[in-house]
């Protein structure tokens, strides 16, 4: 099998990844964008089949005209990563099958690309509590994702919970497909709201239209007379076949519910959401640096620490579709650049000219303050594992409880991330830590006094599920050794 | 009498938890967390299948014995280790290799290892019906080897052992020609007694101590697969693992090795390679690794695999532990250099050192696994 070597590889087709390869092509650059999933937009734009178009899709996307001038870009669909061959030196070699996951005829192709753009979003982050494994427990992307994608309803009074301004669009997606949403509870309070989103607010000037988002989203709720509680959680799902009820409390400023705040309130559906985690599946195994919270480290023109490896978007931290778009413009452009000028020329850019505008930056810096505020102003805090119970499952794949981690720390006085996951399971199922990573890490760290081994359950080689024979089939002779 | 153990694996577990329970104060220290290294990398392999008439066999039948002994006195309130004595199936694909197997299972007779010549699908279903030979070997096991270092720590530490994780060992402490203790990131801790059991580290910390150990990183990876039903019963593997593991070929060699998890799981191994501590997962190396696997069980091809790892294995020239105490300096031991069966051998080790140490009579010949044998011998200057 040939390896390819385009210009520039993106990976990733939602709005970082499409602004970088349209960015990149309009800089010269022989570009390849490919996506794991059917069609481009990424989570953010995740819209109807082509078969079956809507026409309101304008309506429930903020940005779809963006979306419409840039999806039009050659785009490889399905086409999964399964492997990124570290070099250190140069861009990973990356393994891509192309077709449907679920079909038995999927075309392995290699790409050796002069310079990769990583955009590969993020996983959402929702914390564990006793009954969320129940049925019409939705994890809030997967409701707006029904919402988006199916125009699916998940219930007739549904309680959307958590943190950040992501349950706002969620809750107004929910009223747009039907359903009816009775109330939308943020952990955080008031105090620390205000705090980080009044702070210098000429900075937010650059960002206003964010904000006009977000009181649409606040008309919605306020036209159907649904409650916006802050300080308060769910901090249980009752039910036996599904969900009924919920117990809600409020909470303190770091996140521990107040004893006695404790109500019940009747529902059949359930949306939780406390945030999100880079998707850093590829960047970790192409050797990029982290940063403290799992995010991808990367220079103002969005380079990592791997040579003509760059990354935009949420893999570089949380900041939303804006952030992401002004990020993947700028690290296609440096990308382009670094691909199609010489090495002797790039070896001493360091903070050369890649074509960037003084205006491109400017939003790239706006949309991070704005992301920094986000996280002061919605980051988890660490109170929350106060509405655990021993037996709440934490890993729902290999059914660990918060329990089983305690008992598990306790017995073996490891300290090792990798030994307690091997000795307790958690992590070691299909999800492989996608969904219950950062909260078995968390809870590992207090348990252990401090795990000397953190971070790992990022590490995950194999990025996607490949079939033995299909393994068995990808053998073929490297480029070079 | 106090000792120093240097590394939290299972050679290091089982060597601390033997000391301590003859009476030493042992501290078992590890710049990381315990079986966090080559421990947590492998299969748990208990075999006696692929080991020759020899020194290292010898070393592996005194282990399994062991190893069922203890299962008893590890078995209080902690995980289970998930040992299964469930047997190993040796399965050769072509006649030259039917007939090599068959001979080396006649010779291993000798030695004390039992097997018998079978019908592949009787104890296989789904084993590839084009084999050309199977021998069953019953007294091969499985156990959980990250639990079972894990284990054995802990009843070291029920018998005075302390573990302290997070500390590295920087150099020795010396008191004229004698190793009096180790200097650590902690500071100094003195000791009678400083044994090297740093798995493919042992290299390095030997070095840091003052002596040149021959021990280097071989590579291995292993797949894992979703859970599925159970459809693997023994632990399979093909007859040209045998001649893989006793390679000092440093290219990559593949054999496979296939077997079910407790937890449902298939792992499946192996590669062979050394190239230093490189940790990269390479797409050759996993395909090479699949492709053998499927010779041996077809339906695995559509059977997706959700996980990789890699690991290293203390690769020694001639292919023997290094048990005992260093000539060279009073006061070094070691306990490394057990490759791909450190699993097993780790307590027929634990056993052989604490003989040697408070000078109870050897179960076996400590001869074979000395520092200064003669095979070991010409490795043992500087590079």
């Amino acid at each position: 099998m040939s390896v390819e070597t385009p210009d520039v590889l993106v990976v990733g087709a939602g709005p970082a990844g499409l602004a970088a390869a349209d960015a990149a092509r309009r800089a010269g650059a022989q570009v390849v964008l490919l996506d794991a999933a059917g069609d481009a937009g990424g989570q953010y734009w995740r819209h109807l089949p082509a078969e079956r178009p809507a026409a309101d899709e304008r309506v429930l996307h903020h940005g779809w005209d963006k979306f419409t001038a840039l999806r039009g870009q050659e785009l490889l669909t399905d086409a999964q990563v399964w492997l990124a061959e570290r070099h250190d030196d140069r861009p990973p070699t990356l393994h891509v099958l192309v077709g449907p996951a679920d079909g038995n005829e999927r075309t392995p192709r290699t790409f050796a690309p002069k310079a990769l753009v990583l955009a590969t979003g993020a996983y959402e982050r929702t914390l564990p509590f006793p009954g969320w494994d129940l049925p019409g427990v939705f994890t809030a992307g997967a409701a707006q994702a029904l919402a988006k994608a199916e125009r699916i309803a998940v219930g007739r009074r549904v309680l959307v919970a958590g943190a950040g301004p992501f349950l706002l669009p969620v809750a107004s997606s929910l009223l747009r497909t039907g359903a009816g949403v009775v109330g939308v509870f943020e952990a955080n309070g008031w105090s620390r709201l205000r705090k980080a989103w009044t702070a210098r607010p000429a900075e937010l000037l650059s960002t206003r239209h964010k904000a006009g988002e977000l009181a649409g989203y606040v008309r919605d709720l306020a036209r159907n007379r649904i409650p916006y509680r802050t300080g308060t959680a769910v901090i249980a799902a009752h039910g036996t076949d599904r969900v009924t009820a919920v117990t809600v409390a409020r909470l303190d400023p770091e996140w521990a519910p107040v004893p006695g705040t404790e109500r019940r309130l009747d529902v059949d559906a359930v949306c939780v959401s406390h945030g999100f985690v880079p998707r850093t599946e590829l960047a970790v195994s192409a050797g990029c640096g982290l940063d403290a919270y799992g995010a991808v480290v990367t220079d103002e023109n969005g380079r990592t620490s791997v040579p003509g490896v760059y990354a935009a978007g949420e893999i570089t931290g949380i900041g939303g579709a804006d952030l992401a778009l002004a990020e993947g413009v700028i690290a296609g452009l440096a990308a382009a650049n670094a691909a199609t000028t010489s090495a002797a020329s790039t070896s001493a850019a360091g903070t050369a000219n890649v074509g960037v505008t003084e205006e491109q930056r400017r939003a790239r810096r706006d949309n991070q303050r704005f992301a920094d505020r986000l996280e002061r102003a919605h980051g988890i805090r660490p109170g929350w594992a106060g509405w655990l119970g021993d037996d709440t499952v934490v890993c729902r794949c290999e059914e660990v409880t918060a329990g089983d981690l305690k008992a598990g720390a306790a017995a073996t006085g490891s300290r090792g991330l990798r030994s307690l996951k091997l000795s307790t399971r958690a992590g070691l199922g299909v999800c492989q830590g996608r969904v219950c990573g950062r909260t078995v890490e968390e809870l590992l760290h207090r348990h252990t006094g401090g795990l000397l081994d953190p971070g790992r359950t990022a590490s995950r080689p194999l990025a996607a599920f490949v079939r033995m024979g299909e393994l068995a089939a990808a053998n073929h002779p490297e480029e070079s050794a | 009498m106090r000792v120093i153990v240097v590394g939290a694996g299972i050679v290091g577990a089982a060597v601390a938890r033997e000391l301590a329970r003859a009476g030493a104060e042992v501290i078992v220290l590890d710049r990381s967390a315990s079986a966090g290294g080559t421990s947590a990398a492998g299969e748990g392999n208990l075999l006696v299948s692929d080991k020759g008439p020899g020194a290292e066999l010898d070393l592996a039948l005194r282990s399994l014995a062991l190893w069922q002994g203890l299962l008893p006195e590890i078995a209080e309130s902690f995980p289970s280790i998930e040992y299964e004595a469930k047997g190993g199936l040796v399965v050769a694909t072509t006649e030259a290799g039917a007939a090599a197997l068959r001979a080396f299972a006649a010779t291993q007779r000798t030695a004390g290892v039992e097997s018998s010549e079978v019908n592949g699908l009787d104890h296989e279903p789904d084993l590839n019906p084009e084999h050309t030979a199977a021998v069953l070997y019953p007294q091969d096991a499985q156990v959980q080897p990250a639990i079972a270092t894990e284990a054995l720590l802990a009843d070291a530490r029920r018998h005075g052992a302390t573990v302290r994780q997070g500390v590295e060992a920087l150099g020795p402490l010396r008191s004229g020609d004698r190793l009096t203790g180790v200097i650590t990131s902690a500071g100094p801790l003195a000791a009678d007694h400083v044994v090297v059991a740093a798995g493919p580290w042992s290299g390095e910390v030997s070095e840091r101590l003052g002596v040149t150990l021959p021990v280097r990183p071989r590579r291995g990876t292993i797949l894992v697969t979703t859970r599925m039903r159970p459809r693997i019963r023994h632990k399979v593997y093909d007859a040209d693992y045998v001649g893989a593991v006793g390679s000092n070929d440093a290219s990559l060699q593949t054999s496979s090795v296939v077997e079910s998890t407790a937890a449902g799981t298939v792992l499946i191994g192996s590669s062979r390679e050394r190239r230093g501590f490189d940790e990269s997962i390479e797409a050759r190396v996993l395909s090479a690794v699949a492709a053998k696997a499927l010779v041996l069980f077809p339906f695995l091809s559509g059977v997706a695999v959700m996980r990789a790892y890699g690991g290293f294995r203390p690769f020694v020239p001639d292919h023997l532990p290094v048990i005992g105490p260093d000539p060279r300096l009073t006061g070094l031991w070691h306990a490394t250099g057990h490759e791909g069966a450190g699993i097993v051998l780790s307590t027929a080790t634990g056993e052989l050192l604490t003989d040697l140490m408070v000078g109870r009579p050897p179960t076996l010949d400590p001869a074979a696994f000395a520092v200064d044998r003669p095979t070991l011998l010409p490795h043992l200057q500087p590079a």
